[in-house]
């Protein structure tokens, strides 16, 4: 399935949970919080949760920053 | 902990240096120079994850005890720093937040009406605001009525490293405003962190300064001592400016006649 992932088009595949497609950009989930179609997804629920074709998701963690 | 104590909100701070995380050479650099300042709040960003690369997460390199202050950079509007800040808190790293709203790219100067707006909407959510802005009084007072925990007015303009130009400015917020005052911005050398706190700011914040110096875990150190100093400075009184000379030395007993 098609959707925007941090404002790229990307192809993953179908049913693939929130958890399943965090581990797949990163090694430490625990920092990372995401956005789906502008809402924020609490940690808890990103194993029952299913990405769908279309949807724009935000994966965003810490950076240095002043 | 000492009897000078830096309180904000509920929590209390041994350290009046506060250092910013961005622009270091590598990671652990900056781990080395958190350390030797013996800063216990140091500010971070949010950004997008980078999807190709995935880069060591910096808070690895930041220790558990410090505390996190997340800053809205990247936000132009009240809307957007909010945002931001619901994500930093959803991250669970805490919910201070350093709001930054800039809107231009030449002087980086903050929005301070959008950053008003902001504060006001997070106070009331619970979040500990620290509002990045210019040093006015009017925008200051309007930020401890929208319930910051603290004023970050700007020395100078981000990464210039031009030291205090606002110094009359900031010295009108320490003797106006209650609430903590946190020198931000355009500290370029520890004799600039140290005449911040020489007026009596609560504590300083530096970044560039640090990080691009050669050796930024000296400096950082540096700074540290410098803001000690300046504190030490402030509190024992420093005697008045004259315009004329005065003898240090006895005016009798003179060994010529």
């Amino acid at each position: 399935m098609i959707l925007t992932l941090n404002g790229q088009n990307i192809d993953l595949p179908d049913g693939l949970s929130l958890k399943d497609a965090v581990s797949r950009f990163t090694k430490t989930p625990e920092h990372v919080v995401t956005e789906i179609n502008g809402k924020i997804v609490a940690h808890t629920a990103w194993e029952k949760t299913s990405l769908s074709a279309n949807d724009t998701i935000e994966l965003i963690t810490f950076v240095g920053g002043g | 902990m000492n009897n000078d104590t830096l309180h904000i909100a509920e929590k209390k701070f041994s350290s009046r240096f506060l250092i910013g995380t961005g622009k270091f050479r590598n990671k652990a650099i900056l781990k080395e120079s958190i350390l030797a300042s013996h800063a216990e709040m140091v500010t971070v960003a949010l950004r997008r994850i980078d999807l190709e690369r995935h880069e060591e997460n910096i808070l690895a390199y930041i220790p558990n005890e410090i505390t996190l202050l997340t800053n809205t950079s990247g936000a132009r509007t009240a809307e957007e720093a909010v945002r931001i800040a619901r994500l930093a808190k959803a991250a669970g790293q805490g919910n201070w937040i350093k709001i930054e709203v800039i809107n231009d790219s030449k002087y980086l100067l903050p929005d301070n009406e959008e950053t008003i707006k902001a504060t006001r909407i997070l106070a009331a959510e619970g979040f500990v605001v620290l509002p990045y802005v210019s040093p006015d009084l009017y925008v200051a007072k309007r930020l401890v009525d929208a319930g910051a925990a603290a004023i970050m007015p700007l020395g100078s303009f981000i990464g210039s490293n031009m030291g205090l130009k606002t110094r009359d400015f900031i010295k009108i917020l320490v003797d106006e405003i209650k609430l903590p005052v946190i020198v931000d911005a355009g500290i370029g050398a520890p004799s600039h962190a140290c005449e911040a706190m020489e007026l009596g700011a609560a504590a300083v914040l530096v970044n560039t300064a640090i990080a691009i110096a050669d050796n930024p875990p000296m400096l950082a150190k540096a700074f540290a001592q410098a803001v000690e100093a300046g504190r030490a400075g402030y509190l024992s009184g420093l005697p008045a400016q004259r315009p004329l000379g005065e003898a240090s030395s006895p005016l009798t007993g003179f060994l010529f006649e």
